[in-house]
C-alpha cells in the first residue's frame, strides 16, 4: 500500500506536469518560427495578404495594462493599508476582507459586461473601459498581498517611529509599506501577471482594432484578444500569428513572475517572516 | 482637575484647544493662531497635526470601502439590465430549454446543463491528480526538489486562458478526434457517454483543459493547508506503528479534510466562471446531450460568444441575466470555499512558498 500510494503521487506529479511541457513546447516550436521583426512593427494585413504583425496590439495591452494599473493598484494598496494598519478587529475590516476574497473569484466575463453596461452601452467601446474592466480585476489581489505584507512588519519598528512623534501617516508610508515593499511589488506584479493575460473582459470593453489607434476613447486593440480571433480565424496565416503573439505574451507574463520570484526570495523579509 | 470642573459648566462655549491645554485662558484661546508654539506650528507644516492623521485614515476607509461599492455596482448594473428578461420569463428562465435569438424565447437550461457537466467532469479528473501532487510536494518529495516542483505546477496558474484555448485548438482537438475519443468510444461506448459523432470539440474536450486549468488552484491550496497540520500530529501516529502512508490518510488528510474541501470549491468556483477556452473548445452548441463528444455551451461562453451579436433588447437582457446568474452562483460558491479554507488555516503560518 505504500508503495502504491507512493507512485500513483509520483505519477500524477508527472501527468500535471507534462501538459506544462506540452504547452510551453508548442508555443516555442510554432511561436518562435513564426516570430520575426515584422510582428513587432507592422499593423495586421489585411484579410488574404501574407505578413503584418501585431504592432497595434502590443501598445494597446501596453495602454489597457498602464491605465489598469494606474487606477487599480493605488486603490489596492491603499485598501490593505487600511486592513493592516487601521481595521484590527474591526467587523468592516473583516467584511472588506472577505469581499475582497470573494471578488477575486468572480468570473472576468461578469466583470466585462458590467463594466460594458456602466461605460460602453449607448456611448462606444473605449481602451478607458477595458482599463476599468481590468483595473476591478487587480483591486482583491492587491488589497490581499498588501495587508498580509503589512502584517510581517514587526511592531517594534512602528512603535519605534511612533515613539519618535512620527505621525501615524508616516509611519505607515515610511516605515511599515516602506518595509513591505518588496512584498507588495510581489502582489502587484503578480496581479499584473493575471490581468496582462486576461481576454474575457477586454471582449465587450476594449473590443480590439485592426488598425493603430492609441486614443483612449475608441476601440483599441490588445494582445489576448488578437489571440483569440486569430485562432479561430480559418487562415494558416492568421494561426501562425496567434501563436507568436501567445509566445509574446506568455514571456511578457513569465518575465513578470520571475521577476517576482526573485524579489520575493531576495526580500527584506526573507528573515523576518 | 478643578479647572476642568469649571470649563464643565459651560462646556458649549469653550472652544476645544481649551480642552487639550486647561492653562489657557478661554479668552486667549479664541485668538488660536498667536497661541500655537513654534514647536506646533513646525510640527503642524511637516504635516503631524492631527487633521493629516485623521484625512489619511478616512483616505484608506474610503479605498477599503471601494471593494463593496464594486461588488454593489456589479449586482446593481446586472438586475438593472436583466429586467427585460427577468420580467418575461421569471423564474421559469433557468429551467426553459429554448434558445431561439429569432423568436425571441430565450432559456438558460442547456448552458446549465453544460456548465455543470464540464466543471463536475473537470474536477472529477483534476482532484486526484491534485492530492496526488500535494502529498508528493509535502510528504514525498525529497526537499531540493520540492520548490522547483511547486514552482512548475503553479506557472500552469500563470498561463493566460487564451493561451489554452490556442493550444487546445491546434493539439487537445485533434488528439481527442483521432486518438483518445475513438480510444474511448471503443472500450466505454456501451455507457451511453461516448456516443455520436466526435468532431473533437465536445464537452469532454472542454472538461480536460478546465482540468488542467483549476488543478494548479486546487494542488496549491492543498498543500499549503496540509503543510499547516503540526508535525506533532505526523510523529504522533507515525509513533503508533503507522507505515507513511497511514500517517498521510490519519494525520495528514483526515486532519485537513474540511480545507482540502474548500480548495476544491474554489477550484469549482474557477471551472464554473472560466471563459475563453471553454469557449474556444466546447463547440458552442445550445442542446443538452448526454454523450460527451457532443458540442455544448457553458453560461460563461454564451455571453463571450453572443453578447457582440446581441440584436434586440430582450436578447441582451437574457444574456446579462446569464451573467447575474453566473455571478451569484460563484459568489456563493465562493463563500463557502473561503470560509472552510480560513477555518482550517486561521493562526497557520503564511504560505510556504
Amino acid at each position: 500500500m505504500n508503495y502504491v500510494v507512493g507512485t500513483l503521487a509520483v505519477l500524477a506529479t508527472i501527468i500535471v506536469l507534462f501538459p506544462l511541457a506540452a504547452i510551453l513546447f508548442y508555443l516555442v516550436y510554432k511561436g518562435a518560427s513564426s516570430l520575426n521583426l515584422d510582428f513587432f512593427t507592422h499593423v495586421p494585413a489585411p484579410v488574404g495578404e501574407q505578413g503584418g504583425g501585431m504592432a497595434n496590439a502590443i501598445v494597446g495591452s501596453g495602454i489597457i495594462l498602464t491605465l489598469a494599473s494606474s487606477m487599480g493598484i493605488p486603490i489596492g494598496i491603499a485598501a490593505g493599508v487600511y486592513l493592516a494598519e487601521f481595521g484590527q478587529g474591526k467587523f468592516l475590516a473583516n467584511a472588506i476582507r472577505f469581499t475582497a476574497d470573494v471578488l477575486n473569484g468572480v468570473p472576468s466575463i461578469v466583470m466585462g459586461i458590467s463594466v460594458f453596461a456602466l461605460l460602453v452601452q449607448g456611448r462606444h467601446f473605449s481602451a478607458l473601459a477595458g482599463g476599468v474592466a481590468l483595473a476591478i480585476m487587480m483591486v482583491p489581489t492587491v488589497t490581499r498581498t498588501t495587508e498580509e505584507m503589512l502584517a510581517t512588519v514587526p511592531h517594534a519598528i512602528r512603535e519605534a517611529a511612533l515613539g519618535l512623534g512620527v505621525p501615524k501617516w508616516r509611519t505607515v508610508i515610511s516605515v511599515g509599506l516602506r518595509t513591505a515593499s518588496p512584498g507588495i511589488i510581489t502582489g502587484c506584479m503578480l496581479a499584473f501577471a493575471r490581468v496582462a493575460g486576461e481576454t474575457a473582459p477586454l471582449l465587450f470593453t476594449a473590443l480590439g482594432n485592426q488598425f493603430w489607434s492609441v486614443k483612449l476613447n475608441e476601440p483599441i486593440a490588445a494582445l489576448p484578444l488578437q489571440i483569440y480571433v486569430y485562432a479561430l480565424g480559418p487562415y494558416d496565416e492568421w494561426h501562425r500569428l496567434a501563436w507568436a503573439g501567445a509566445l509574446v505574451l506568455i514571456i511578457l507574463i513569465m518575465v513578470s513572475v520571475t521577476l517576482v520570484r526573485i524579489f520575493a526570495n531576495r526580500g527584506v523579509l526573507k528573515g523576518g517572516s | 482637575m478643578s479647572i476642568k470642573q469649571e470649563h464643565g459648566v459651560s462646556p458649549s462655549v469653550s472652544p476645544p484647544l481649551a480642552q487639550v491645554s486647561p492653562v489657557l485662558e478661554p479668552a486667549n484661546a479664541a485668538v488660536m493662531p498667536v497661541e500655537i508654539s513654534p514647536i506646533r506650528a513646525f510640527l503642524n507644516s511637516r504635516g503631524s497635526g492631527r487633521l493629516a492623521d485623521t484625512s489619511f485614515a478616512a483616505i484608506m476607509l474610503l479605498c477599503a470601502c471601494s471593494i463593496f461599492v464594486i461588488v454593489l455596482f456589479i449586482v446593481t448594473i446586472l438586475v438593472l439590465r436583466s429586467h427585460l428578461s427577468l420580467a418575461a420569463f421569471g423564474w421559469k428562465f433557468f429551467t426553459r430549454q429554448a434558445w431561439d435569438p429569432v423568436a425571441g424565447d430565450f432559456g438558460a437550461l442547456p448552458f446549465i446543463y453544460g456548465t455543470l457537466v464540464t466543471s463536475m467532469l473537470a474536477l472529477a479528473i483534476a482532484v486526484p491528480l491534485a492530492l496526488g501532487v500535494a502529498i508528493f510536494l509535502t510528504e514525498l518529495c525529497p526537499k531540493p526538489l520540492r520548490a522547483p516542483i511547486s514552482f512548475l505546477t503553479e506557472l500552469l496558474a500563470a498561463i493566460p486562458s487564451v493561451v489554452y484555448g490556442l493550444w487546445a485548438v491546434f493539439v487537445l482537438v485533434p488528439v481527442m478526434r483521432d486518438v483518445l475519443g475513438p480510444l474511448l468510444e471503443k472500450t466505454m461506448g456501451w455507457t451511453g457517454f461516448f456516443e455520436g459523432p466526435n468532431f473533437g470539440v465536445g464537452m469532454l474536450t472542454a472538461s480536460i483543459i478546465l482540468a488542467i486549468m483549476v488543478l494548479p488552484i486546487i494542488s496549491s491550496l492543498t498543500r499549503d493547508i496540509m503543510t499547516a497540520v503540526p508535525n506533532s500530529q505526523r510523529e504522533a501516529v507515525l509513533a503508533l506503528g503507522a507505515t507513511k502512508w497511514e500517517m498521510i490518510r490519519i494525520g495528514v488528510l483526515r486532519n485537513s479534510r474540511i480545507g482540502i474541501v474548500g480548495a476544491i470549491m474554489l477550484g469549482l468556483g474557477r471551472a464554473l466562471g472560466e471563459t475563453m477556452a471553454v469557449t474556444m473548445v466546447i463547440g458552442n452548441h445550445p442542446e443538452i446531450n448526454k454523450s460527451l463528444f457532443a458540442p455544448s455551451y457553458t453560461l460563461a461562453s454564451v455571453i463571450a460568444n453572443e453578447f457582440s451579436e446581441a440584436t434586440s433588447d430582450l436578447y441582451l437582457s437574457a444574456l446579462i441575466e446569464i451573467g447575474l446568474a453566473l455571478f451569484l452562483v460563484t459568489i456563493v460558491v465562493n463563500a463557502i470555499a473561503r470560509l472552510m479554507v480560513w477555518a482550517v488555516t486561521r493562526g497557520a503560518p503564511g504560505r510556504a512558498a
